[in-house]
């Protein structure tokens, strides 16, 4: 669907359903360079399984009219405006590599619209390599190269995705190719800047997720672990669940393409467990 | 255009795809002869039709055995994903079926393999498709040609019977600026000789047949997409960007940003067509592509060898190999294929039909046969044989003497190769 959003154009997948806006809500949000695709067997799935869906595209990538936004708190800031526009929440927010830093963001900065956080190849702080930065600089065919490389665990990921028969890593390269250039550098410069991961998560009072590939190089599973302490002494201060861990053994960073079942089994028994209801209420209240 | 692949073609070549075994640990890929697949429940089924969850449900759409050999193939050619078929034309057809319907046009080399002229001129005007044939060295006649309606402009890389070596990147930039794809036939040239997507082509087909299997033994065709055509913003294609109805309203193009194309090509062309290929022949296809560079790289050093014997022999009139400096593709050949030119070529020999037909009949080691890409040497000779009911005019408007002969060049040694030749050439002379 098309929102218009700050005067621009902004898309989201819906599933291959139509908002209904009285279903429980998840909303996906890609990482750097990429755009609402790579979630696209778990929306496909939970769109079709009693939930509303909204997987966007940030501004500046696939559909969504740019620039793109610069910093990970304005990234998080405008997923909840259209969330609001789209009549939509609270929602479980669920966020890859970048993505999960804007939903950790998103459920600090806007609790009343988020009831869950799904972070899926996440890490805070998350710092990008000078070689990669320089790279996104002066030559994005070669960082695109080295992010590819780095991704993936595997290029013989079973079942597929989106099914058998099917190249993961030369998907992932063509996606990245897609994007406008400047997009890779602006996204990665915002992962690099953001300082917030640890003050955003004292102030999230919602449950979270995290799903980690246990051969991520990207985003290796020791990266979160400062973030998975700070959230779990933020539940035990808010009186909730510690966060649930999921580590996928041989899994790349490309946990959706690699492993599509296990991320929705992840997903889908999170979300099951989501008090969606009583979030929406204490936002109403 | 090129990027770096995740291992080296050789290696891409045997283990792209194939991973050992989960149930039994069996290392080579093992041959899934099975119908269909048991859903784990309701759910997992519903999920699988309707494109949640991935996963083999039926094998006319996918097969264990055949998704090694699709992602095999995907990964050589730098691809987003690949669709096996039932044969080399059923993977032309499912290319076009995908992208056109009555009332489209495509504009086409006139240097084509047979079966594809015959699908293009005759059968798919029966449903309303209309092509244009043009001279593939002549870019004004390919710009000149695409209409409003026109859909993906298409030649093979080495074309028939003259071996014409497609400009990919210019033929690319005429299609490009008129938002179309270019689909090419890279039969004759395998990923080993040149990958077409690092030259501009949008999708491409093998007949896998020939030297992907190598051998000579089952039929079999490959379509690959790069990924990297734009159909939103070409405007042309409403089957991949607009709803379809009969996938549940799905919009492939929202679905999949950089594969709409193989998703509606599987979901619509091989449910509805339903020319898969067998996993028996997905699996002798995947024995052959585990030596692909090594047999090319034979078949080229042969075809060299021979071409040059041939070009040097007083009773030959013409040989057509662009590995030649004589042939009109040279430079082209050497800048795009610097590997080699394969090992299919005809060369006309000087004499009538009777002459061709003594030749061919003369030959111990090639096989007079209707094939090329086999492991073991070939020869057609198409004024007694495909071509046998045209006379002399027509054959010259054809591209063809009456003493044409197309031979493919296998594995032999290029010395026993040679001497089959000469006798050829003495039973030729003896007249």
């Amino acid at each position: 669907m098309r929102i218009e959003l700050d005067h621009r154009q902004a898309y989201a997948y819906t599933g291959g359903k139509p908002l209904l806006g009285s279903r429980p809500a998840v909303v996906f949000v890609h990482g750097a360079q990429h755009d609402h695709s790579v979630w696209i067997l778990q929306s496909r799935y939970l769109a079709h399984h009693g939930f509303d869906v909204l997987a966007v595209d940030l501004p500046g990538h696939g559909r969504s009219d740019g620039p793109p936004l610069s910093t990970i708190s304005d990234m998080a800031d405008w997923v909840a405006r259209l969330m609001r526009e789209a009549g939509i929440g609270p929602a479980l927010v669920c966020g890859h590599s970048m993505g999960s830093l804007i939903a950790l963001q998103c459920a600090a900065s806007h609790p009343s619209q988020v009831a869950g956080i799904a972070l899926v190849g996440a890490a805070a702080p998350m710092k990008v390599s000078d070689a990669l930065l320089e790279a996104a600089r002066s030559d994005e065919p070669r960082a695109f190269d080295m992010i590819n490389g780095w991704s993936h665990a595997t290029i013989n990921a079973r079942p597929g995705c989106p099914g058998p028969g099917f190249s993961i890593f030369v998907q992932n390269r063509r996606l990245m190719e897609r994007q406008s250039p400047g997009v890779l550098l602006n996204d990665f410069s915002a992962c690099n800047a953001y300082d917030k991961a640890f003050a955003a998560a004292s102030a999230v009072r919602c449950p979270a997720l995290f799903v980690l590939g246990g051969r991520d190089m990207m985003t290796p599973p020791r990266a979160a672990r400062a973030l998975i302490a700070a959230l779990t002494e933020s539940a035990a201060a808010g009186s909730i669940s510690a966060p649930r861990v999921i580590e996928l053994a041989g899994c790349g960073h490309a946990l959706m393409s690699e492993r599509p079942d296990e991320v929705l089994d992840a997903l889908r028994g999170f979300a099951g467990a989501l008090p969606f209801e009583a979030s929406a209420q204490s936002a109403s209240a | 255009m090129s990027q770096r692949d995740y291992f080296g073609f050789d290696t891409l070549s045997l283990h792209a795809g194939a991973s050992p075994d989960s149930d039994t640990g069996a290392r080579a890929t093992p041959i899934y002869l099975s119908a269909s697949f048991v859903f784990r429940d309701s759910d997992h089924a519903a999920a699988l039709f309707n494109l949640e969850q991935a996963g083999h449900v039926y094998s006319r759409i996918s097969n264990p055995t055949v998704a090694v050999l699709e992602e095999r193939i995907a990964a050589l050619e730098a691809g987003v994903g690949a669709i096996a078929t039932a044969s080399g034309q059923a993977a032309l057809h499912l290319a076009i079926a995908t992208i056109a319907g009555a009332g489209s046009h495509i504009v086409a080399s006139r240097a084509l393999y047979g079966g594809s002229h015959n699908l293009l001129h005759y059968t798919l005007a029966r449903f309303g498709i209309e092509t244009t044939f043009v001279n593939p060295r002549d870019l004004d006649q390919w710009k000149a040609a695409i209409r409003p309606n026109t859909r993906v402009l298409f030649a093979e890389t080495l074309g028939n019977p003259g071996l014409d070596v497609l400009d990919i990147p210019a033929v690319a930039d005429i299609a490009h600026a008129q938002g179309l794809p270019l689909l090419v036939d890279s039969t004759f040239t395998t990923p080993w000789l040149i990958r077409p997507f690092e030259h501009g082509a949008d999708l491409l087909f093998h007949s896998a047949t020939k030297f992907l299997c190598g051998h000579g033994t089952v039929i079999g065709g490959l379509l690959v997409d790069s990924g990297r055509f734009n159909w939103d913003e070409s405007g042309r294609f409403p089957e991949l960007t607009a709803p379809y109805e009969g996938f549940h309203g799905m919009v492939f193009s929202e679905e999949s940003t950089v594969a709409p194309f193989l998703l509606r090509a599987r979901r619509e062309g091989l449910r509805d067509f339903g020319a898969c290929l067998s996993p028996m022949n997905a699996f002798q296809i995947l024995q052959g592509i585990e030596t692909l560079s090594v047999r090319m790289q034979r078949h080229v050093a042969n075809a060299v060898r021979i071409a040059h014997f041939l070009a040097e022999h007083p009773m030959v009139a013409s040989v057509s190999y662009p590995g030649l400096s004589s042939h009109p593709d040279h430079a082209i050949a050497a800048r795009l294929m610097p590997r080699g030119c394969g090992a299919v070529f005809s060369f006309d020999l000087k004499g009538d039909r009777a002459a061709g037909r003594r030749f061919v009949e003369a030959m111990k080691l090639f096989s007079h046969l209707a094939n090329v890409g086999d492991a073991r040497s070939l020869v057609i000779h198409p004024a007694s044989t495909t071509h046998f009911r045209m006379d002399s005019q027509a054959l010259a408007a054809a591209g063809i003497s009456e003493g044409t002969l197309r031979l493919s060049i296998g594995l032999e040694d290029a010395d026993d190769l040679i001497t089959d030749l000469k006798a050829a050439f003495r039973a030729a002379e003896r007249g």
